[in-house]
């Protein structure tokens, strides 16, 4: 009887990807690859599909995600990065280097802050963050100078990273803290017997024999980065805009959105039958490169077998 | 029979103790005895400064975030919001309360958890006590895995094909042979996937931490595997089992999207005519706290920031009282001590 239970789970996760696939598959099949590429205003288009299910004259299936997609990369490269550098000097903090009553304090803050509910965040992000960004970080020369693409406001790249590294990073602290505590006590104490100070036997022994676990948070970690999708629908600007590195600094003040988000926004679309199987192409893409994700997560965990641990 | 569990169990083969518990760890409580950073090179000194830099940057911002919705909370938050259903109206003081949100959080929360719990602990003994053929065990695994990996708005989108067939229409409202797919049950169901790998992890660990002597002398009263499970594995990781529950009621409570997009966008109860009374509100659309403060806070429809920060306090008063009561389950579940090996 468990056993059919367990079947009927497994067989739950395939009819959910067959079900995303089939349901994408007329997005894909119109567009090829250049679903995936760049061409027009993604968000006129979006909005041409979802109009084309009344018009009676066909249906509108044109879809050129790429401002989506980089901005997702933008949003969770970016958050991933500073989340990855921060979470790891915090489980090293945590589990070698902080006074008893120091760790006593930051574990419980630590777990409080990967409980807080997206939408809080969110809700801080929209009434705090972004305004300081944009009454403060944001110059009226920049403003100026963009004026007739987009409007700075506030709601930015910038904005976006910083909420997301906030709702990530206690997640990556809690894994590799685990991985840490897992260390063979042996190793390290080789290495101290050694001389080696402590600072430098925990980076050289403790995280490099950590790393299996360090490379399960971060894909953890990115794949939360790329489906969060209330907060950055509230913060990340809301428009189908692909910010430029190439334009210099001003492009982190640029707003976009990634596209999960995307989904939420056009969520009252989807009785129309070409929406449909837009912002179900949306959701196959966020699949497959969780699954890559995952795939080079165990890839790079499998070479790293003989660390013992994870 | 707790008492049959905690009686000292005969010789059983030692089992090397695991290295957390090594006194020898050069780590907290040990750091006198160690070097301190005082010899250090500059560079060393420099990290272990960035170690306290943002060990205290995480202490900062999660006061921060309990300070901001404190005060904003205590300023906005009236007891009459939790009693007043949402109304439409022009001003804050007109649009009525979130008593609606209110309930349906906890609505949501116990018919999740409800799905989630039993379909959990069912597959995380199978795991650990059954796990044959060991291929079904390893695909088993992989798709906990997978489905804790999958972003909620997908699970959502996939709620929308579910519960949109008309198979299930007594599910949801129906008009004109059209299923309304969106209703508590459509929602919870969902959110319970949500909830589901949380679960199974807690109560896998639990099971794995019994040693396998306490089956064996099960197995020698004449005791059959499932008399076992149930009788003295489940009643022994009980803490296990609860705090699966109380992070996957945390998550239930804190999800957005799958309420966005399965609950309906109204911030009222729609029951459905013609049915008994607790059918009617269940089978109808509804709202969540973390659904009216998205639509409540400065980019959402209904534009309330006011609101929005009671009820976003509401909410993480709520998170807090299960953190709370996760670290207390936890607590109580290393005094009453670990196997004699």
């Amino acid at each position: 009887m468990l056993g059919a239970l367990v079947c009927a789970v497994v067989a739950l996760l395939l009819a959910l990807i067959a079900t995303v696939f089939v349901h994408a598959w007329p997005s894909f099949a119109h567009n090829g690859l250049s679903w995936f590429g760049p061409g027009g205003n993604v968000d006129d288009q979006m909005e041409a599909i979802s109009l084309s299910a009344q018009t009676g004259a066909g249906y509108v299936y044109t879809f050129h995600a790429w401002p989506l997609i980089w901005s997702t990369i933008l949003i969770t490269g970016g958050a991933v990065t500073i989340a990855l550098v921060s979470a790891l000097f915090s489980a090293v903090f945590i589990i070698e280097f902080a006074p008893t009553w120091m760790s006593n304090i930051l574990q419980p803050v630590v777990r409080f802050l990967a409980s807080v509910p997206s939408v809080i965040y969110g809700l801080i992000g929209v009434v705090v963050i972004v305004p300081f960004i944009g009454n403060h970080f944001v110059t009226e020369p920049q403003k100026a100078s963009v004026a007739g693409v987009i409007s700075l406001t506030g709601y930015s790249l910038l904005a976006a990273v910083t909420v997301l590294t906030v709702m990530i990073a206690p997640l990556m602290v809690s894994i590799f803290s685990d991985g840490l505590r897992a260390v063979k006590p042996g190793w390290l104490e080789g290495s101290l017997a050694l001389g080696v100070n402590r600072w430098r036997t925990t980076w050289k022994i403790g995280v490099r024999s950590a790393r299996p676990a360090i490379v399960a948070g971060t894909v953890l970690a990115v794949a939360r980065a790329t489906g969060e999708a209330v907060m950055l629908a509230m913060i990340s600007g809301s428009v189908g805009f692909a910010p430029n590195p190439a334009d210099g600094l001003i492009f982190i003040y640029e707003p976009s959105r990634p596209l999960a988000p995307t989904i939420v926004k056009n969520i009252d679309q989807l009785s129309s039958k070409p929406a449909n199987a837009t912002l179900f192409a949306i959701a196959a893409v966020l699949l497959f490169s969780g699954a890559m994700v995952s795939l080079a997560g165990h890839i790079a965990r499998r070479a790293m077998r003989k660390y013992g641990s994870a | 029979m707790e008492s049959s569990i905690q009686t000292p169990l005969p010789t059983a083969p030692s089992t090397p103790p695991t290295p957390q518990r090594n006194p020898l760890r050069p780590s907290r409580g040990h750091t006198d005895a160690v070097e301190g950073s005082a010899t250090w090179q500059l560079a060393d000194r420099i990290g272990l400064a960035f170690c306290w830099f943002l060990g205290l940057l995480f202490c900062a911002i999660a006061i921060a975030i309990v300070l901001y919705l404190m005060v904003q909370g205590i300023k906005f938050l009236k007891p009459s919001m939790l009693v007043t259903p949402a109304a439409a109206g022009f001003t804050e003081g007109e649009s009525g309360g979130f008593s609606d949100a209110f309930i349906g959080t906890m609505i949501v929360a116990v018919m999740g958890i409800a799905i989630a719990l039993p379909a959990g602990i069912a597959i995380a003994v199978w795991l650990v006590e059954y796990g044959r053929p060991a291929a079904l065990a390893r695909i088993t695994e992989s798709t906990i895995e997978a489905i804790a990996a999958i972003p909620s708005i997908v699970l959502a989108l996939f709620g929308t094909v579910i519960f949109s067939s008309t198979a299930l229409g007594f599910l949801s409202r129906t008009s004109q042979g059209v299923v309304f797919g969106r209703s508590f049950f459509a929602a919870s169901a969902m959110l319970s996937l949500v909830a589901l790998p949380l679960v199974v992890a807690s109560v896998r660990e639990g099971l794995n931490s019994i040693p396998r002597h306490v089956r064996e002398a099960s197995y020698a009263v004449g005791k059959t595997k499932a008399a076992t499970t149930r009788r003295i594995l489940l009643p022994t990781c009980r803490p296990q089992v609860a705090t699966g529950a109380i992070l996957g009621l945390g998550r239930i409570i804190g999800d957005t999207a799958i309420i966005l997009v399965l609950l309906g966008a109204t911030q009222n109860f729609a029951p459905v005519e013609g049915t008994g009374f607790p059918l009617n509100y269940l089978r109808g659309a509804g709202t969540t706290l973390t659904n009216f403060v998205y639509e409540a806070s400065p980019t959402g429809n209904l534009n309330q920031p006011q609101k929005a920060y009671a009820a976003a306090f509401v909410l993480l008063l709520m998170v807090l009282a299960l953190n709370a009561a996760a670290d207390v389950v936890h607590r109580r579940a290393r005094k009453v001590g670990t196997w004699s090996h």
